[in-house]
């Protein structure tokens, strides 16, 4: 491919405990994700994909092997540069959202932007980007919402606006559909969907074989090592913006 | 992240749960009032201490005899040698700077007018310059002069409750009064003074020292052993060196009593000087107030740690997010250790003005005076800051410590 290397793996390991106890969470993954793709991770509980997303997400370190996120080997930094790569080039959905209750949708989503180390902008140029984000996910209307007074699939876009906001390398998403009835589980695969089309790099792991269909690739762990990596048949659109993709409003939504 | 931001936070979080950081600070803020409102107390204290010593009169410096106690209730007799009546005169002229020179000298007597019999009255003999040194008034008639003194004239001062219990509200200059066996003539009444370092100048009968020395010195054996007196009160020129005035009196008494200055037979003190003395038997008090303040502050910090332990664990989940979008466990130790700093000083703030409002109150409300000390207000806020960083940090530092992993996976 000509579209550079957002995620290189090299025989990642990961270890729990050590002897006889030795749990082997991964037993060596071999990986690679270019800018743009859509992936989704699937595997049966205690295949290992929650260990690696962790450690996709600089939230765990490998035991063994190499990660290289953006060109850049993180396998080996500690927990204060993993916050660093955490702020600067990754965007994280979860299952539950993860909203802070006492934060309106906007101061939600602004909430990363507080950890911001590089490039800071003034409070006003800080909101602008977050009604921007919000607006890309369709809730420009619910800025001063507070997350109880939203519908779960509104909960989840303002997860993903807040992932989206400090114009992340890559996204990373945990079962985002999990918690989400059928309805609210398609809108939010809509909105990946169109950020995929945006050029966003996407890797979700989901246990929901709906979900997985809507991907380009679909990587299957089993025990700790990858036995599938299949594309979807599912063809992208061919023309991608070759530049960083940037928080702007997509035309769809506009 | 700056400052600012963390702040703003930190305010945030505490003001989701109003009423527990309120019940949170309220150790701090008693801790906080009660050192200020103790300090108050005790430099009340010490000012009236203070105030009432210099009310003796400004700039005194105070000779008295050495004493030593012989045998069981037979109280303090002067030592051989000691000071004398005619040291007076002496430390008047010989000594640069004094300004006045006096004396007393006491006797407990019986007084009569009348049908008006009044025991255990305190006759004070001394000098014309009593009360110029002592700033004492004479409300009406006059105090006695050089030449009653000299000739021992049987005249008498009268306090100003002494004549009221004597004589009533008819004019008591002029009469005479029974002193024990003596007939004394009352030729004024002092004005009111009041009590003063603990004796109480409108209980006395003022009289020239000669008088008590001739008609009132208890027995034959001390009348023998000449005019001595107790005590003589010198008023210092304010321009003049208090020191070397000290110094001056020191080396003249000494020579007049033929005694060396490492044992000598009389002892000096200025008004700092007891002032000091009776600060010192007020500084346990006051230690152990501060130390129960200070006890106060401590379990308030307990308070806030404590809470602040409860927050950490209960916002796991929260920590866990925030590393994840891209906190640094610095980040998390700054903003848990500014939270718990916010309490105190919250707390802080709170208790300063209810310390402050307290020290008021109580000085207004008591007979006890309150002076508060700006000094006291800084230290007490000081102490809470302090307390909040103390007992923040290891709420803090668990915060920080915690697994992004395990957080986000908390329930």
């Amino acid at each position: 491919m000509d579209t550079p290397l957002i995620i290189q793996t090299i025989s990642l390991k990961k270890f729990y405990g050590a002897g006889e106890t030795q749990v082997i969470a991964l037993a060596g993954i071999d990986l690679e994700i270019h800018q743009g793709e859509l992936v989704a991770v699937m595997g049966p509980s205690g295949s290992g994909k929650s260990t690696l997303l962790n450690i996709l997400a600089c939230l765990d370190q490998p035991s063994e092997g190499h990660y290289y996120l953006n060109g850049t080997d993180v396998s080996s930094l500690n927990r204060t540069e993993l916050a660093f790569i955490r702020s600067s080039k990754l965007g994280m959905v979860f299952q539950s959202y993860n909203l802070l209750p006492r934060l309106t949708a906007l101061e939600n989503v602004m909430l990363p932007l507080f950890y911001r180390r590089e490039n800071r902008l003034s409070p006003a140029q800080n909101r602008e980007r977050a009604i921007a984000a919000l607006d890309i996910v369709g809730l420009s209307g619910r800025t001063h919402h507070y997350p109880n007074q939203l519908s779960g699939g509104q909960q989840q876009r303002v997860a993903i606006a807040r992932a989206l906001i400090n114009n992340p390398v890559l996204i990373l998403a945990d079962e985002p559909t999990g918690n989400l009835d059928s309805h609210a589980s398609a809108e939010i695969m809509e909105l990946f969907q169109q950020l995929h089309e945006q050029g966003r790099t996407i890797l979700i792991v989901t246990h929901e074989h709906e979900v997985a269909d809507q991907t380009e690739r679909i990587l299957t762990l089993r025990d700790g090592a990858l036995v599938s990596d299949h594309s979807n048949g599912k063809s992208r659109k061919s023309e991608r913006p070759s530049s960083q993709p940037a928080v702007e409003v997509p035309h769809e939504l506009s | 992240m700056n400052f600012l931001e963390i702040f703003k936070e930190s305010w945030r979080s505490l003001k989701a749960n109003k009423l527990r950081s309120l019940l949170t600070t309220l150790g701090v803020i008693i801790g906080v009032a009660a050192v200020i409102v103790m300090i108050a107390i005790s430099a009340g204290t010490e000012a009236t201490i203070a105030e009432s010593i210099y009310s003796l009169g400004s700039n005194l410096v105070f000779i008295s005899s050495s004493f030593s106690r012989v045998g069981p209730n037979q109280g303090p007799q002067p030592q051989q040698g000691g000071l004398v009546y005619d040291d007076v005169a002496a430390i008047r002229e010989k000594v640069k700077g004094v300004t006045g020179a006096t004396v007393d000298q006491q006797a407990s007597v019986t007084v009569r007018y009348n049908s008006t019999t009044l025991d255990g009255v305190t006759l004070i003999g001394t000098t014309p310059d009593y009360p110029t040194v002592r700033g004492l008034e004479v409300a009406s008639g006059r105090y006695f002069n050089e030449t009653e003194l000299e000739r021992a004239q049987k005249v008498a001062v009268l306090g100003k409750t002494i004549a009221q219990n004597l004589f009533g509200e008819s004019d008591p200059i002029g009469q005479s009064i029974m002193v024990n066996k003596t007939r004394l003539t009352v030729i004024g009444v002092m004005a009111e003074k009041g009590l003063v370092g603990g004796t109480d100048f409108d209980q006395l009968i003022y009289t020239p020292i000669k008088v008590v020395f001739q008609k009132f010195t208890p027995s034959q054996f001390a009348r023998f052993m000449g005019d001595r007196v107790r005590q003589i009160t010198v008023s210092v020129d304010p321009k003049a060196n208090l020191d070397d005035v000290v110094q001056q009196i020191n080396l003249l008494l000494a020579t007049r009593h033929g005694v060396t200055l490492d044992s000598p037979d009389f002892s000096i003190r200025t008004q700092a000087d007891i002032v000091k003395a009776r600060e010192e038997t007020t500084q346990t008090f006051r230690n152990l107030l501060i130390w129960v303040a200070s006890v106060s502050l401590i379990v308030g910090g307990i308070g806030i740690m404590n809470i602040m332990l409860v927050s950490v664990s209960e916002r796991t989940r929260e920590i866990g997010l925030r590393q994840a979008l891209g906190a640094t466990p610095w980040d998390i130790h700054l903003q848990f250790l500014t939270e718990a700093l916010m309490l105190s000083l919250v707390g802080g703030v709170i208790g300063m003005l209810a310390g402050i409002g307290g020290s008021f109150l109580f000085g207004k409300l008591s007979e006890m005076r309150t002076v508060i000390v700006p000094s006291a207000i800084g230290l007490a806020f000081g102490s809470a800051a302090l307390v909040g960083i103390f007992f923040g940090f290891l709420p803090a530092r668990r915060a920080a410590m915690l697994d992004p992993i395990v957080a986000l996976r908390h329930e």
